[in-house]
C-alpha cells in the first residue's frame, strides 16, 4: 500500500519502528547525523531501534561497533565536539559500568568544564527495564542514577508517539541527552506487549518537546506520576478502577532532566493524592524526588500520605514469582490506588 | 598434565549435547503460540553453547578439585565439564528453589562456590575476577589455577586487556580461554577486530598465546595442558584461543538472517559426530558404544530435568532475601 492510499494519521507502528522512523528523518535532512552501537546494522538493533536504517543509509552510516562501549560511547563524544550529531546505542542500560567514565565525566561535563564553549549534541540511546526473567543484570532501569548526575537530559518515552517526537528533539538538542526506551514497550514480535506499543504516528516529523511532562489520562480522584512501561500499566488499572467508581489521573514524566514540575504540581493540586510508580529502585530515586518536590512546594496539597511503588531495593531476581514480587505489577498499582482511596 | 583418554572427551562432549539439546526442546516448548521471550517453564534469554564443547571438554579434562572457572554468558558446557552438579544448575535454569542460587540467577548467573564456578552476563568481566582468584591461589600457596573464559568478541573490552596485562605483570596462575565462534551476536569477527589472532596479542602483553584451529578436541587438551601446566608451576598466564562453532543462534529465538552462507555448512561442521567418526576409525569406539553413550547422558538430563521440575518454585517474599550477608 502507498502512503496515498492510507490517511497518515491511521497508520499504527510499534515504538521501535517510530524510534527508527525518527533517527531516519533527522539522518535525510542531517549528514551529521550517524549511527552506532552493537548489532545495530543488518539486525536492526536487538530491540528494534534502527530497524531498516542499515538498508537506507549502509555501513558508513549505520556503524555496527565491536564489543567496546567506553571506546564507541567515546568516539561519540568525540565526533560530537567536532559537530556531528551522533546517535549511539547502548545495548542495555545494565552495561553502563563499562562505560560510565565516557558517559559521567566526559559526556556530561565537556560542555560545563569548558565553561560554555564546547557542545556535545549526541544521543545515547538504552534499552531499559524488566519482565521477562532476564535477571539481574539485563533489567535495571537507571534512570534515577543518570537523572541525579547533572549534565545530561534524560528521556524516557512510554508510547510510538512519543517514542518518535523525542527522538528527533533529542537529535537536534545541542546537548547530550540519554534516550531510555522500555524493551516491553517497543511493541516486539517475540516479547509480550501491551497494545498500547503499537499506535498510530503520523509519518512526517514532528517533535515532542524535552522537559515536558504529558497528562495521559485525566481523572480527578488520584494522580499517578510514573514514567515508561508503567505508564502503559497505569492506564490499563485507570481503566479497571473507573467501572469502581475510582477517577484516576495518569501523569507520564516523558522527561526527567529537565523535570516538568509544573505539570505533576498541578495534578495532585487537583486529586490531593499522589502515587508515584517507578520501576527503578525506590531509594534515592525518582519517587523520593517527586516527594521532595511536592513538599517543597506546598506539603498541604495532600490530602492523604505520599505513596509510592518501586523496586524494594534488590536486585532484580531472575524467577518469574521473585522478579514478579519485586516489579510494580498491575496489581500492585490498583492495589496501592485503593489504598489511597480509603 | 593429565593423559590423554579419547572415550572420556567423547563422553563429555556428548553429555553437554544432549543436556543442551534438551534444553533447548524444553525453552521453546512452551513459548508458543504467539512466542514470548518470558513465558514458559524456562523464560530469559538462553544462550546455549552447542558446537563449542570441544573448548570446554578439552580445557576442563586438566583441572581439578578447587579450580576456578570464570565462564560468560554461554556458560553450560564448562559448567558441566566442570563438575558443577546438574540438578543443581538445571533447577537453577528452571527458577526453583533447589536451584544453585535458589532461583535469583538464571542461566547467565550461574554459581557453585564448590567447584569455585561462576559467570556473568556482562561480556568479559570474568577475565578481572578470574585474575583475583588466581592471586588469591598464589597468596594461599597453592597450586590451583583460575580460568578465564569469554568469546572471541569480549577480546576487544578494556576488561580484557586490563587482565591481561595484570596477570602478566603479576605472574598469575591464569588460563585466558577465548572461544572464537566467528561472531559476537550478528557481528563477525572481521567486523570487530583488526587482529587476525588473539594469540598475537597475547604475545603483546608478555605471556604466551597459542590459537588451536578446527574446533578439534585433542588439540584444544594438548594446548590447554601445557597453559594450566604452566600456570599450576608458577610460571605464569598464558593465552588460549579456540576456533569453534556456534551451531545454534546466538540466544534462543535468534532468525540468524544476518548468518548467510555460513549457516549451510554449520552442520558438516559439527565437531561431534566428527570426534565419533575420527575414534571409530582408531577402533575406539563402536556403534553399539555411541547409542549406549547417548543413552547413559539422556538418563542423567532426563533425571536432571525431572528435579528441577519437581522443585518448588521460589515466593515473591524470597526476593527480598541474600541482599547482604
Ligand atoms: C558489556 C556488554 N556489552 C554488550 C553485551 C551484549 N552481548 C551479550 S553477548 C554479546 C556477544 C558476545 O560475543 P562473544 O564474546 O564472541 O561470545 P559469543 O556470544 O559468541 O559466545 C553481546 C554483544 C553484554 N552482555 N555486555
Amino acid at each position: 500500500m502507498t502512503a496515498t492510499e492510507t490517511p497518515a494519521a491511521a497508520r499504527r507502528i510499534t515504538t521501535a519502528k517510530a524510534m527508527s522512523e525518527g533517527i531516519a528523518l533527522e539522518m535525510r535532512n542531517d549528514p551529521n547525523v550517524f549511527v552506532m552501537g552493537e548489532d545495530v546494522g543488518a539486525y536492526g538493533g536487538i530491540f528494534g531501534s534502527t530497524t531498516d536504517l542499515f538498508d537506507e543509509f549502509g555501513s558508513e552510516r549505520v556503524i555496527d561497533t565491536p564489543i567496546s562501549e567506553t571506546g564507541f560511547i567515546g568516539a561519540g563524544i568525540g565526533a560530537a565536539v567536532e559537530g556531528m550529531r551522533p546517535v549511539v546505542e547502548l545495548m542495555f542500560i545494565d552495561f553502563y559500568g563499562v562505560c560510565m567514565d565516557q558517559i559521567t565525566n566526559h559526556m556530561a561535563k565537556i560542555h560545563y568544564e569548558s565553561g560554555g564553549n564546547v557542545n556535545v549534541p549526541m544521543v545515547l540511546m538504552s534499552a531499559v527495564g524488566g519482565g521477562y526473567s532476564d535477571a539481574a543484570q539485563h533489567s535495571q532501569c537507571l534512570w534515577g542514577t543518570f537523572a541525579h548526575l547533572p549534565g545530561i537530559k534524560v528521556v524516557v518515552p512510554s508510547n510510538p508517539y512519543d517514542a518518535k517526537g523525542l527522538m528527533i528533539s533529542a537529535i537536534r538538542d545541542d546537548n547530550p541527552v540519554l534516550y531510555l526506551f522500555h524493551k516491553g514497550g517497543q511493541g516486539l514480535v517475540w516479547m509480550e506487549k501491551n497494545p498500547r506499543s503499537i499506535a498510530e504516528v503520523p509519518e512526517e516529523e514532528f517533535t515532542v518537546p524535552i522537559g515536558k511532562a504529558a497528562v495521559a489520562r485525566e481523572g480527578r480522584d488520584v494522580t499517578i506520576v510514573t514514567l515508561s512501561l508503567s505508564v502503559q500499566h497505569s492506564l490499563d488499572v485507570a481503566e479497571q478502577l473507573a467501572s469502581e467508581g475510582i477517577n484516576v489521573e495518569v501523569v507520564d514524566l516523558r522527561s526527567l532532566v529537565p523535570l516538568d514540575t509544573e505539570t505533576v504540581l498541578a495534578s495532585v493540586a487537583k486529586t490531593g493524592r499522589v502515587l508515584v510508580v517507578d520501576e527503578d529502585y525506590r531509594s534515592f530515586g525518582l519517587t523520593g524526588e517527586i516527594a521532595a518536590v511536592i513538599s517543597e512546594h506546598d506539603p498541604g496539597m495532600l490530602t492523604k500520605p505520599f505513596r509510592r511503588l518501586a523496586v524494594p531495593d534488590v536486585p532484580i531476581p531472575y524467577a518469574r514469582p521473585l522478579e514478579q514480587g519485586v516489579l510494580p505489577t498491575r496489581d500492585k498499582i490498583a492495589a496501592a490506588v485503593r489504598e489511597l482511596m480509603a | 598434565m593429565n593423559e590423554l583418554n579419547r572415550l572420556d572427551l567423547y563422553k563429555q562432549m556428548v553429555r553437554i549435547r544432549q543436556y543442551e539439546a534438551r534444553i533447548l526442546q524444553e525453552y521453546h516448548a512452551d513459548k508458543s503460540p504467539a512466542w514470548d521471550i518470558g513465558a514458559g517453564l524456562i523464560p530469559g534469554e538462553m544462550h546455549l553453547s552447542a558446537g563449542q564443547e570441544p573448548a570446554a571438554v578439552g580445557v576442563c579434562a586438566h583441572l581439578k578439585k578447587g579450580d576456578a572457572i570464570t565462564a560468560p554468558h554461554r556458560p553450560h558446557h564448562f559448567a558441566l565439564a566442570h563438575g558443577v552438579d546438574m540438578n543443581a544448575m538445571t533447577a537453577e535454569i528452571y527458577g526453583r528453589l533447589t536451584g544453585l542460587s535458589h532461583g535469583k540467577g538464571g542461566h547467565m548467573h550461574l554459581f557453585d562456590p564448590d567447584n569455585h564456578f561462576s559467570c556473568s552476563g556482562i561480556i568479559a568481566q570474568g577475565y578481572p575476577v578470574a585474575c583475583g582468584q588466581a592471586m588469591a591461589f598464589k597468596r594461599q600457596g597453592t597450586d590451583h589455577v583460575a580460568i578465564a573464559v569469554a568469546g572471541e568478541g569480549a577480546a576487544n573490552q578494556g576488561a580484557f586487556h586490563e587482565s591481561l596485562n595484570l596477570a602478566a605483570l603479576w605472574n598469575l596462575p591464569v588460563v585466558f580461554v577465548i572461544e572464537d565462534n566467528d561472531w559476537a551476536i550478528s557481528v563477525p569477527r572481521s567486523h570487530s577486530t583488526a587482529n587476525t589472532s588473539n594469540a598475537d596479542r597475547a604475545l603483546g602483553y608478555g605471556m604466551p598465546g597459542v590459537r588451536v584451529e578446527d574446533n578439534d578436541v585433542e588439540a584444544v587438551f594438548e594446548a590447554a595442558g601445557a597453559a594450566i601446566a604452566r600456570a599450576r608451576n608458577g610460571d605464569g598466564p598464558s593465552l588460549l584461543e579456540i576456533h569453534t562453532l556456534r551451531l545454534w543462534g546466538h540466544f534462543e529465538g535468534d532468525a540468524q538472517a544476518y548468518r548467510g552462507a555460513d549457516l549451510d555448512t554449520v552442520n558438516d561442521r559439527d565437531p561431534i559426530p566428527r570426534y565419533a567418526a575420527t575414534l571409530t576409525e582408531l577402533g575406539d569406539l563402536t556403534e553399539d558404544d555411541v547409542a549406549t553413550i547417548a543413552a547413559a547422558a539422556d538418563a542423567e538430563v532426563d533425571a536432571a530435568i525431572e528435579f528441577a521440575t519437581s522443585s518448588p518454585e521460589p515466593t515473591a517474599a524470597d526476593a527480598l532475601d541474600h541482599v547482604f550477608a
